[in-house]
């Protein structure tokens, strides 16, 4: 990347609506506060989800059914996520794209949705999939730990932006 | 005499507290105080959400209300306790600055709402639970609680996010 990463920010902060939202000082809070209320989501989901399959929520009822309750919540707060976040990235291109704690908080972001990936695939065929065996049983955990622990490294990461400096 | 003159010494015995000279002088602690609020909120909110948007009659229709409180408040109050104290924190680092923000007063002022809505939902509408525990449709006192406390909530992390712009 070296020189092409420079170039493209200050192309994007120089676009018509990099500038209009950078004029307008109400565009960021409200996009920030919208980015906050699908993380709000994103996380409840996360947790219910995980902590069900790890046995420490919601035991009521099955992990298949939880998953099927919050799944798409996760899924449509991920879309307002990206979609909240592309402004932010639009209005302050330099801020975000060329800072570390941003590129590791994408990072994170593409490994857990990987991750999640592997958990809800499965479902759709067979909603008692990760419950059949000891087994699967332990791989659930394991995806469950990770994922919850991603998520909290990358509503960290995110807030942590604003303090690193390149 | 204005309130503010009445309650100057209080905040500024505050500041002066070490507990808030250690996050108000350390490069590392408020950012990390801050990614734990963000977390707790992010919990808070979602897990209410999940509450207000049964009430409502929106989502988990055929679980009925007193279990889900019973599943999902536990959750909901750890958060509570983990946004107070990291908000407590941030708060004392500089309590005459906060103390004089409008969009913290506003947060503040959502926040006694909140309160306000809960007990009355605890104390008056839930008193004839049993009777709609299990209906997909609530009585409007119920949905109101729901679509307030989703509206007071929303309003909590806009104000909450604005503060940081002040």
């Amino acid at each position: 990347m070296g020189e092409s990463l420079p170039a493209f920010t200050e192309w994007l902060a120089s676009t018509p609506l990099s500038l209009h939202i950078q004029t307008t000082a109400w565009v960021i809070p409200a996009v920030q506060t919208l980015h906050i209320l699908a993380i709000a989501a994103v996380v409840a989901a996360v947790f219910l989800i995980h902590l069900r399959v790890m046995g420490l929520a919601l035991r009521s009822q099955a992990t298949a059914t939880v998953a099927r309750r919050f799944m798409p919540w996760l899924w449509g707060a991920l879309v307002v996520l990206a979609l909240s976040g592309l402004l932010l990235i639009i209005g302050e291109p330099a801020r975000s794209l060329e800072n570390g704690m941003f590129q590791g908080k994408m990072l994170m972001l593409v490994v857990v949705v990987a991750l999640t990936a592997v958990f809800a695939r499965p479902l759709r065929n067979d909603p008692a999939y990760w419950e059949a065996t000891p087994a699967r049983r332990m791989n659930a955990r394991g995806l469950a730990i990770g994922s919850l622990a991603l998520w909290v490294g990358i509503v960290f990461a995110g807030r942590w932006i604003a303090y690193w400096g390149g | 005499m204005d309130v503010y003159t009445r309650i100057e010494p209080f905040l500024l015995w505050l500041e002066e507290t070490r507990i808030a000279a250690a996050v108000r002088e350390s490069p590392l602690l408020f950012p990390w105080v801050e990614s734990l609020h963000v977390l707790a909120i992010a919990l808070l909110v979602g897990t209410i959400a999940v509450v207000d948007l049964r009430l409502l009659g929106v989502a988990s229709r055929e679980r009925p209300v007193t279990r889900l409180l019973a599943e999902i408040l536990p959750f909901t109050w750890v958060a509570f306790i983990g946004a107070a104290i990291t908000g407590a924190l941030m708060f004392v680092s500089q309590a005459l600055h906060y103390a004089t923000n409008v969009p913290f007063l506003w947060k503040s002022a959502l926040l006694g709402l909140a309160l306000i809505n809960l007990l009355v939902f605890h104390r008056v509408t839930a008193r004839t639970i049993e009777r709609w525990d299990t209906g997909p449709a609530l009585p409007v006192a119920a949905r109101l609680a729901g679509g307030a406390s989703l509206a007071i909530w929303i309003g909590v992390v806009a104000f909450g996010r604005w503060i940081g712009f002040t």
